[in-house]
């Protein structure tokens, strides 16, 4: 185990992965000379060159089909995306090509394309720039979803990635990219999809979070235990899709309470799918109403005082907790 | 017409290429008849774009192509399944969306794909395909392979962020994409001088690539821009984009009520038909006479009446399969 940053963890997935397979290949916005906007892939071209670390125009429907098209013919292409927000103008190839094309022609081809992209609020971008589209994304059948909270499963899931036949949208929370955690050393260490990690156990209330919402799940625990005497068990879900609910249900079953917590709007979002599952899956274990917390119903805010109260927080955790008890 | 384009050496191609020509598009223009009957039928449901008028474009590009070179179109796109020596049984049987289609009934007209053949789809998001297209050439260029990628669109295609978007990346890439351009004169039934503000040739030319206009009702002609085009690409010298005149004589779907146009335009346009043209010329150098003729016309309707009963005959596929290939199986390799 070495401890490192989560972008350091995500840049050494994809070195070891170029090095394990010369099919393997980068291109995106400024990846290459600028070391990319979040620096996840700084060093990668000197490496490797312009060829295997491919600097593109602002194209992101262009790059990303380019993706879908070398990974037809063979190749394994991640894509990186600035950032999520920017996603939006490529989703027909997400949507309509790469998610789609191996169940359309029943199996004759698959799409083997990692998109990575930058999401999340909290940094006064405003509205176009503060989405958190996870949710979004583990909608379409097709699609893998993943959005690691750790170092060390950032790692372990993005090389999964690459070896993954499917399209990967691998999400990554900007307020996470300077979070330190122990990474496993061995390159073959792959976490699993579809996989949820019980982060603490506790027998009072369940706390479900993916991506940065893990962390105030965590820091609601800590509050809940020093100050309330309660002990919350916080699961991380690590993949939307496939999603794991069984641990979810698992611990339902124990805690009989469950708190989904999400930075994205509340109005359809992937919280109330887990709640509704919840609901259809253990509905006698359930002694109160499955809560959600989540974003506020607006678009960002660029004022820090505003973006605060439209976020989620560990003290809105923790009332929701209280609240059901 | 055909600015930059030497003298058509196809004047004199071999009879049995003009032959095999010749037959390609009677068979093309049969079996698009025949799914306008199979459809009233309600044997083929669905959006139905039938491609008769524009035969010469399919068969002129694709038959320039080699078996290595890969294929994306829209979704009218049988009439390049056809020409790339799809069988037509599995693609009438994917119309009537049965296990035997080329995509087993998943994916329907505007989808039809054969991996076996680098037909690499049918796409129904106009200019959708435009940069996939661009990433086979990435893929191509990548591998140091020298097998070239064959993008077909129509006029409508080229007001989409897609086209600009794949062209741009080709151009700077220098990737080997033969761009085609069916401009059959609508994008449904706006004309293309009301949605863009060139020509289309001249829009790609704006991006740095060798680009031709071409006369799409002339297969021979076709035949041989593609073939200049590939040679450019697989020298390595980028793409090379290709707008090809035509016209549909049909509307755009079964749905059309054809209120944009005429009756005499569309005559106007049947005046010049590529297979008339081709029968014509071809028996005029003597490599065709008319029982040879009604031999591909015999030929033709029997291989699409077949064509039709082999579709008819092929089962539904079972609702058990409802959920197969959502996503591939992993081999445990990895
Ligand atoms: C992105 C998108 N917008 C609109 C449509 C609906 N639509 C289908 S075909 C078509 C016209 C396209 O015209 P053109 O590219 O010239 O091809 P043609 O049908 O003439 O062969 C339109 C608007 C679509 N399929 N995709
Ligand atoms: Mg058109």
């Amino acid at each position: 185990m070495t401890e490192m940053r989560m972008r350091d963890a995500i840049r050494d997935a994809m070195r070891e992965e170029m090095l394990r397979d010369d099919r393997v290949f980068l291109m995106g916005e400024d990846i290459g000379a600028y070391g990319g906007s979040y620096a996840c892939t700084r060093g990668l071209l000197d490496e490797f060159g312009p060829e295997r670390v491919r600097d593109t125009p602002i194209s992101e429907s262009g790059i990303v089909g380019a993706g879908v098209g070398a990974a037809l013919a063979g190749l394994v292409p991640m894509v990186e995306i600035m950032t999520i927000n920017f996603s939006l103008v490529a989703l027909d190839q997400i949507v309509n090509n790469a998610s789609k094309l191996h169940y359309m022609t029943s199996g004759q081809v698959n799409v083997p394309l990692v998109l990575r992209m930058a999401s999340g609020a909290g940094s006064q971008l405003g509205a176009t720039h503060s989405h958190s589209l996870e949710g979004m994304f583990a909608h379409f059948p097709g699609l893998t979803v993943v959005c690691p909270a750790f170092p060390g499963d950032a790692k372990g899931l993005l090389k999964r990635a690459f070896r993954e036949p499917n399209p990967v949208v691998f999400i990554e929370h900007t307020a996470l990219y300077g979070v330190r955690g122990e990474v496993p050393e061995d390159p073959e260490h792959l976490v699993e999809f579809g996989e949820a990690a019980v982060l603490r156990s506790g027998k009072d209330v369940t706390l479900v979070g993916y991506s940065g919402s893990v962390h105030q799940c965590t820091r609601a625990a800590d509050i809940l235990a020093a100050e309330h005497g309660l002990a919350a068990e916080v699961i991380d879900l690590r993949t939307l899709r496939p999603l794991d609910m069984s641990t979810v249900i698992k611990s339902v079953q124990q805690t009989n309470r469950a708190v989904v917590v999400e930075d994205d709007w509340k109005f359809g979002g992937f919280a109330g799918e887990i709640s509704a599952q919840i609901m259809e899956l253990a509905f006698d274990w359930l002694d109160a109403p499955v809560a959600r917390v989540a974003g506020k119903d607006v678009p960002m805010p660029y004022n820090r005082n505003l973006e605060y109260a439209a976020l989620p927080s560990e003290e809105d955790v923790v009332e929701a907790v209280l609240g059901m008890l | 017409m055909g600015q930059g384009i030497p003298e058509i050496a196809g004047k004199s191609l071999n009879g049995d290429l003009q032959q095999q020509f010749l037959y390609e598009m009677l068979l093309i223009r049969r079996f698009e008849e025949k799914c306008a009957e199979m459809y009233s039928l309600g044997k083929i449901r669905g959006f139905l774009h039938l491609y008769t008028g524009e035969e010469a474009c399919a068969v002129g590009a694709i038959n320039a192509l080699r078996d290595d070179d890969k294929i994306v179109t829209h979704y009218r796109d049988h009439g390049h399944a056809l020409a790339r020596g799809i069988d037509a049984n599995r693609i009438m049987a994917e119309l009537f969306a049965r296990v035997d289609g080329t995509n087993k009934g998943r994916g329907g007209s505007m989808h039809i794909f054969d991996v076996d053949s680098n037909f690499l789809g049918g796409y129904a998001i106009v200019a959708g395909h435009m940069p996939i297209a661009t990433g086979l050439g990435l893929a191509a260029q990548f591998t140091q392979k020298d097998w070239a990628t064959l993008c077909i669109f129509g006029d409508g295609g080229v007001g989409e962020g897609e086209f600009h978007e794949a062209l741009n990346l080709a151009a700077i890439w220098k990737l080997p994409v033969v761009w085609f351009c069916e401009n059959n004169g609508y994008g449904m039934g706006v004309p293309f001088d009301d949605s863009l503000a060139n020509d289309v040739y001249k829009i790609a030319a704006a991006y740095q690539i060798p680009s031709v206009r071409i006369d799409g009702m002339d297969v021979l002609e076709v035949y041989s821009a593609t073939q200049l085009a590939l040679a450019h690409c697989r020298e390595g010298n980028g793409p090379y984009f290709i707008e090809a005149l035509t016209y549909r004589y049909r509307g755009h779907s079964m749905a059309d009520p054809e209120l944009y146009r005429t009756k005499e335009e569309v005559e106007s346009f049947r005046q010049k038909d590529a297979i008339q043209r081709l029968r014509n010329s071809m028996m005029a150098g003597g490599l065709l006479d008319e029982s040879g003729y009604n031999a591909l016309v015999d030929r033709v309707e029997s291989e699409v009446d077949e064509a039709v009963a082999f579709a008819d005959a092929s089962p539904e596929p079972g609702l058990h399969t409802l959920y197969d290939h959502v996503t591939k199986e992993r081999e445990e390799s990895s």
